[in-house]
């Protein structure tokens, strides 16, 4: 165990990728000499040079592309975008090049390209730097989509990231940055599965990246009014994995989706069609969730708690589907 | 009329190019009328000596980024016409397993990376691809070839803008044949001058006559000696013009039929013909031995993509990822 913050872990793991191999790089808005929006690739340039890590204009589409491109010309490239709000700027890449280009050539390229961005409320940056669109990236077939909500995956989902052949999206909830705790050297991390970060047996919370904590904290209040919570991490945003959650669920029989995401056409929606197709006679009352409200992220903080899912609302959602 | 400067081989291999693509063309667009391709089918006709000229200018192993009005540019960077008619069929045998048709024509062999059928989408990855090169200290050049409408394009300016700022081994090929689909280039664009448009990005532009095979060669191989030396992108414009409609969906109201018949007065096949006999480096009969080869590739291309088979549909979601790897 070491003591570390999310942001070190992030840091840590691109230091790792760097010196490990010599086809990684990384490229994005600010990550060389001012250290990176979010510091998190702060020293970075000093060790491994402006080659390797290389400051781009802004031109979210061109970078990202690039990207590919780089991927496909046999590098390793980590690009970061800012924020996902900004990664809008370059869909067209991820969506019409780097999501169809292995299926549409008849699986001759891979594109092992692997995308941070940050993501999520929290921060007081209001409606264009504070949503959670990686719902929507979870839509795509040919992306996969990781979300780490600890200190570990944020230090081990990298290096797996890389290894894959195809385009991996990995978002960091621009929350947990600062978070610091003991870090589990030992802990293995891969990127297909959910995990059980608390087990319970009256019914399950599914959440994931600036959700997990506050589920957790949740959990831990009903434990006290004598609920047994279990809390899954999803990790994994696409593809799901569905047996971790159906097997929680089927032993739970209830269960609750904690999303960062607006409700409509949601992760969460999506979570509970599965579990609803999979598992509906295990069910002992109907899937819930709680989710951003549907509005553009405010800037005054009161009222981004109020859009946000929060520990109240998660404890009286799960009391809900227990009849208290 | 200047003389060709080049030895016969050579020079009659760029007519029996253009001859190849034209006739490909002529007979995928009748073999659409007759049901057997289908979605979208753009022709190059009247284009070909754009592709024909430049693609010779490079060397095996550069990479070519193409649109979706790629099938010349495929079948000259070496994807055999049967994959090529076999892909327009939706065959097993097309080069991408029928699963990208016309629009999306790719081969890993050649690295021939499409067939993008996003206008602008295929700049930033020649940019990725120049940007592995190079930092791999290789010395291949990305040719990046897009129309006069991708130049309003965001992806462009970014895509120019990268390239010159990093010095990559990117050629830009930009193929101008004054129509965006239905929008002429001065309705759409306020600085109807494409190579000044690249060169306000810092890469070194000019433009060539796209309707002259050999002006296109020329130009090309030096702009590609320039890019392989490592003083960056260079930007071409071609300028040309498409014959046929943009697709076959097209009813052509936007251009008179007099502007498409003094173009067609400058057809690159017919003039280059012409100086080729005029050169004596080949005769009428030259000519006809040509046609006669490219009429017979064709055939059997059509005949390949006759006899084809269909994916199975059990494997409809096959390499949507890549597939692991046995341990």
């Amino acid at each position: 165990m070491s003591r570390t913050s999310y942001r070190e872990a992030l840091r840590e793991a691109m230091r790792e990728a760097l010196a490990r191999d010599p086809r990684v790089f990384l490229m994005g808005e600010d990550v060389g000499r001012y250290g990176g929006t979010f510091a998190v690739s702060k020293g970075l340039v000093d060790e491994f040079g402006e080659q390797r890590v290389r400051d781009t204009p802004l031109s979210e589409l061109a970078f990202v592309g690039a990207g590919i491109g780089a991927a496909l010309g046999g590098m390793r490239p980590i690009v970061e975008v800012m924020t996902v709000n900004f990664c809008l700027l370059a869909l067209d890449q991820l969506m019409n090049t780097a999501a169809t280009l292995r299926h549409m050539s008849g699986g001759q390229f891979s594109v092992p390209l692997v995308v941070r961005m940050t993501t999520g409320a929290g921060r007081q940056l209001a409606a264009q730097h504070s949503h959670s669109l990686e719902g929507w990236l979870a839509h795509i077939p040919g992306l996969k989509i990781l979300a780490p909500a600890t200190l570990e995956d944020a230090r081990g989902m990298l290096w797996p990231a890389l290894e894959d052949p195809d385009p991996v999206l990995l978002f960091e909830q621009g929350a947990l940055y600062n978070v610091e705790g003991e870090l589990d050297e030992t802990e293995v991390v891969g990127i297909r599965s959910a995990r059980v970060r608390r087990a319970g047996s009256d019914l399950t919370l599914i959440a994931y990246g600036g959700t997990l904590a506050k589920a957790l904290e949740a959990a831990e209040q009903l434990a006290g009014e004598g609920i047994s919570a279990e809390v899954i991490d999803l990790r994994v945003l696409r593809p799901l994995d569905d047996a971790t959650i159906m097997e929680s669920v089927r032993r739970t029989r209830r269960a609750l989706v904690v999303d960062e995401g607006w409700r409509s056409g949601s992760l969460a929606a999506e979570i509970i069609a599965r579990i609803v197709e999979q598992a509906f006679f295990d069910l002992d009352a109907p899937p819930a969730r709680v989710c951003s409200a549907e509005v553009p992220t405010p800037y005054a903080k009161h009222l981004e708690d109020a859009a946000l899912p929060q520990v109240p609302a998660i404890v009286a959602a799960a009391r809900g589907l227990l009849g208290r | 009329m200047s003389s060709v400067p080049y030895p016969a081989e050579f020079a009659v291999t760029l007519l029996r190019d253009m001859l190849r693509i034209r006739r490909m063309e002529e007979r995928a667009a009748e073999l659409y009328g007759e049901g057997r391709i289908r979605g979208f089918l753009h022709l190059y006709i009247g284009e070909e000596a754009v592709a024909t000229g430049a693609l010779h200018a490079l060397e095996a192993g550069d990479a070519v980024v193409a649109t979706y009005r790629e099938h010349g540019h495929a079948l000259l960077w070496g994807v055999p016409m049967d994959a090529i008619m076999a892909e327009m069929y939706g065959r097993l045998e097309g080069c991408c397993h029928g699963r990208g048709g016309s629009m999306h024509l790719f081969d890993a062999a050649t690295r021939f990376l499409g067939g993008n059928a996003i206008v602008a989408g295929g700049l930033p990855l020649a940019v990725g691809l120049a940007l592995a090169e190079r930092m791999q200290g290789g010395r291949r050049v990305t040719a990046c070839f897009f129309g006069d409408g991708a130049m309003a394009e965001g992806a462009a300016a970014e895509s120019l803008n990268l390239a010159a700022l990093w010095r990559l081994p990117v050629l830009f090929c930009c193929e101008n044949n004054l129509y965006a689909m239905g929008t002429a280039l001065s309705r759409a664009q306020a600085q109807t001058d494409l190579a000044a448009k690249a060169a306000a990005f810092g890469v070194p532009a000019r433009a060539v006559d796209g309707m002259d095979v050999v002006a296109v060669h020329q130009a090309t191989r030096l702009a590609a000696k320039q890019v392989r030396a490592g003083h960056g992108p260079v930007f071409l414009e071609y300028q040309t013009y498409r014959f046929r409609a943009h697709s076959m969906f097209d009813p052509e109201l936007y251009r008179d039929k007099a502007e498409v018949e003094s173009w067609r007065q400058r057809d690159p096949i017919k003039g280059y013909a012409a100086r080729l006999i005029a050169d004596g480096l080949l005769d009428a009969s030259g000519v006809a031995a040509l046609e006669a080869e490219a009429a017979s590739e064709v055939e059997a291309a059509v005949a390949c993509a006759e006899a084809g088979s269909l994916e199975p549909v059990e494997s409809l979601l096959t390499d949507v990822y890549t597939p692991e790897r046995q341990p």
